[in-house]
């Protein structure tokens, strides 16, 4: 299974409904929410963290949280 | 509808909305910074005048993302709305949301609007709507949101009188209807029975109590007692909290879905080409280290030359009024104690100013949170977070305020690492300690021409501090046990040019604390010390008879007996009693025991060296001597070699010293009142004391 972890920098997915109880709280308040759209935007210089845009909000989170959020691709 | 003429208005919102700028258009300078009652975290406050009946005392809140805090600051929100029914607390709320992340900011706004307490939706950087391509339904949005909605951009000045009209109004109406309340939605069975519990609050009420732990002081033991054995049986809290989070983002997406509209063909890319720069792997470092350089250029560049005013005009300050006043008890307290002391204080407004001014410019535009993440991953090795990266900065200014910045780290060990280390960095008060002696010791020279000899001094100090706070956080890292699970997310705000006013209010503000705080403690410091010096036991009394009668038959001139006797008053003085005690624990050092007094006084507050020193040599020095106290420095001879008292090893070794050494109170009641405990400061005072001593110990056996 796919996580935010495993995108590439631009690709575009969404989040899966399985992963709430993974998500922190606090994500899901900034706007981190399952069937969100997410992009991968940057990663920082040691592959970690990740800067990404979801619902909008542009965030950094690490490397670990990223890994528990799974994702759904987007077929190109 | 209530009489009262003065109401309380809450500013309420994310960080980087603008909510800042809107409070300082609103209040001007009619502001003031107070503390939180038990907390030290900042409450500004200002006064603003709505309407010709109505004045208001406006607050500015903490910035926060949601209600649920995740850190100190935050916490503030929750209390002051959940004590709502108490005098001081809010009768109209202002929650301030940013055009671009209208969505995020809508779920505080639901929150907030649970709450029933008049509210008020200012939606601020409006101008910004064009170039992002956003429409935007203001008359429905107001309808859906049952709320009142201002547009504004507060950075051109435009909305903030509707502003005010808004908060009049609708604190006159006096009331608010919730936009979600979810609650039943969740699991309607077991918030029935948390309604039933208590009905002096509203279901939303009790439900971040339990959830958040913080209780309203109105509330009665008996009744949070009841709360909290409610709370222990729940089983499913969290799973609750997260899907609260949802139905609030369903109900407002089905609210912007009608209302916000975003041409994203039309929105400009500024944001993705300047982090294509500013995060880059290899420029994203090098830009980064250029900024550095370039504030501590211009800290020991552009803020020598107000402070080397400053130096001479108190200089020539304590002389005139030595010369003016009549001669006595209170012409040497004022001369010799207070104006040196007052002086010593001042002389770092141009350094503290500057640095202040460096931080709040970065953060402003949204370039600190690009650093935080470039560093993140590399802190980590050591222990601590890419957010650990503002603190350290602030260090360079003031440990106080940079060991409060840590606040917004998540996990508890990274966070405490980097308290604990931070004191290293080379803050603003060893600077006048380092200039000094760099003045003294290092030639006013420029290596090939263009590099100041004294520069690059200054500079290899601010890397030690920063090289021994990194290894001092490895050895923490590899040694501390600590438990601490730690979550790590930062918002990449847009860029933005800095609002002057902004940066000037934040810089004044700092520096004002700075001064006043570290003020008094330096200013009754130097008052205890001329007492100290001018006083001593009977031995003290008889120096003057002694001398004279000693070198009665060297027939000395008039000028330099005087200064015999100075000085032999001075080692018969309390204080002079107190250095030489310690003298033989320093002369390995390199110190004799007028440096040790300054060395003891220093533990209060670094910067004290100076201040202490001058006061020491003009206590010491005949009536007319203004020279300013490096000259006084400059002069001293070491009895025991002829040569200079302040030599290259000499000096070199009091540098090591005052880089290592925990000598600040300030600090260490900061980190205590920050770690809950005097473990950490005592570990921060011993540890540091020690390595400082070793270090100057080697330092000048190697040197001399």
């Amino acid at each position: 299974m796919s996580t935010i972890a495993s995108l590439h920098i631009g690709e575009l997915a969404y989040i899966s409904e399985e992963s709430l109880a993974e998500i922190p709280l606090k994500l899901l308040e900034m706007g981190c929410l399952p069937g969100a759209e997410v992009e991968l935007i940057q990663l920082a210089p040691l592959k970690d963290p990740l800067y990404i845009c979801v619902n909008g909000s542009h965030l950094a989170i690490r490397k670990e949280t990223a890994a528990k959020i799974k994702i759904i691709r987007v077929a190109k | 509808m209530s009489k009262k003429r003065v109401i309380n208005v809450a500013l309420i919102g994310n960080p980087n909305t603008g909510k800042t700028s809107l409070f300082n258009q609103l209040t001007g300078l009619n502001q003031k910074v107070g503390n939180y009652p038990g907390v030290t975290v900042d409450k500004k406050e200002g006064t603003s005048r709505l309407s010709t009946k109505l004045k208001a005392v406006i607050t500015d809140l903490p910035g926060t993302y949601s209600i649920n805090p995740t850190s100190l600051d935050e916490s503030i929100v929750l209390k002051t709305l959940l004590n709502s029914k108490q005098d001081k607390t809010p009768d109209v709320i202002v929650v301030v949301a940013d055009i671009e992340n209208l969505k995020r900011n809508l779920l505080l706004f639901s929150q907030i609007k649970d709450l029933r307490v008049p509210t008020i939706l200012v939606i601020n950087m409006a101008d910004q709507m064009k170039r992002k391509g956003i429409t935007l339904k203001l008359d429905l949005l107001q309808e859906e949101l049952g709320n009142e909605v201002v547009l504004v951009s507060v950075r051109k000045n435009r909305g903030v009188e509707s502003v005010k009209n808004a908060i009049v109004s609708s604190f006159e109406k006096a009331k608010s209807s919730p936009l979600c309340n979810v609650n039943d939605r969740i699991d309607a069975d077991y918030f029935e029975r948390l309604k039933q519990l208590n009905s002096n609050y509203s279901l939303y009420e009790l439900w971040l109590m339990i959830t958040q732990d913080s209780f309203p002081e109105t509330i009665s033991s008996e009744e949070k007692q009841q709360l909290i054995s409610f709370k222990n049986d729940s089983k499913n809290l969290k799973k609750y909290q997260h899907k609260e989070t949802i139905y609030r983002y369903q109900k407002i997406n089905e609210i912007l879905k009608k209302t916000y509209l975003v041409d994203r063909s039309k929105a400009s890319d500024l944001r993705a080409r300047l982090d294509k720069v500013f995060t880059h792997k290899i420029f994203g470092y090098v830009l980064f280290f250029g900024v550095l350089l370039l504030i501590f250029q211009s800290v020991f560049d552009w803020a020598t030359v107000p402070m080397d005013y400053i130096d001479g005009a108190f200089a020539d300050i304590s002389g005139y009024i030595k010369g003016q006043m009549p001669e006595g008890v209170l012409n040497s307290l004022i001369a010799e104690g207070i104006i040196p002391g007052i002086g010593g204080v001042i002389i770092f407004i141009p350094q503290i100013a500057i640095l202040f001014l460096f931080i709040a410019v970065l953060e402003e535009t949204g370039y600190m949170s690009r650093v935080v993440f470039l560093m993140d991953k590399i802190m980590r090795r050591f222990g601590m977070s890419g957010k650990s990266v503002i603190p350290l900065i602030s260090g360079t200014a003031c440990a106080i305020p940079a060991v409060m910045a840590t606040r917004n780290i998540s996990g508890w060990k990274e966070r405490l690492i980097t308290i604990l280390v931070t004191p290293f960095t080379t803050c603003s008060a060893r600077l006048p300690v380092y200039a000094i002696l760099i003045a003294l010791i290092i030639p006013n020279e420029k290596l090939f021409g263009f590099l100041s000899l004294q520069g690059l001094t200054l500079l290899s100090l601010y890397i030690l501090g920063f090289a021994t706070a990194i290894i001092a956080a490895i050895i923490l890292h590899k040694t501390l046990k600590v438990k601490s699970t730690s979550f790590f997310v930062v918002e990449m705000p847009d860029y933005k040019l800095p609002s002057i006013k902004n940066v000037l209010f934040d810089v004044i503000e700092k520096t004002k604390a700075f001064v006043i705080g570290a003020g008094k403690i330096i200013l009754a410091i130097s008052v205890v010390l001329w007492f100290l010096a001018s006083n001593g036991p009977q031995s003290f009394k008889d120096v003057e008879k002694n001398v004279t009668e000693n070198v009665a038959n060297q027939q000395l001139p008039q000028d330099e007996l005087d200064q015999k006797i100075a000085s032999a008053k001075l080692e018969n003085s309390y204080i002079g009693i107190m250095g030489k005690t310690i003298e033989p624990a320093i002369k390995p050092l390199g110190y004799d025991w007028k440096i040790g007094i300054a060395l003891i006084s220093s533990f209060a507050a670094r910067e004290v060296f100076v201040g202490t020193l001058a006061t020491i040599y003009s206590v010491e020095s005949d009536d007319d001597d203004t020279s300013t106290i490096k000259e006084k420095m400059a002069s001293e001879v070491n009895p025991e070699t002829g040569g200079k008292r302040f030599n290259f090893p000499v000096g070199m070794s009091l540098l090591v010293f005052y880089a290592f050494a925990m000598q600040c109170m300030a600090t260490l009641a900061i980190v205590k009142r920050e770690t809950k405990s005097w473990k950490w400061p005592l570990i921060q005072l011993f540890g540091m004391g020690a390595l400082a001593y070793l270090a100057a110990f080697i330092v000048f056996q190697i040197l001399s």
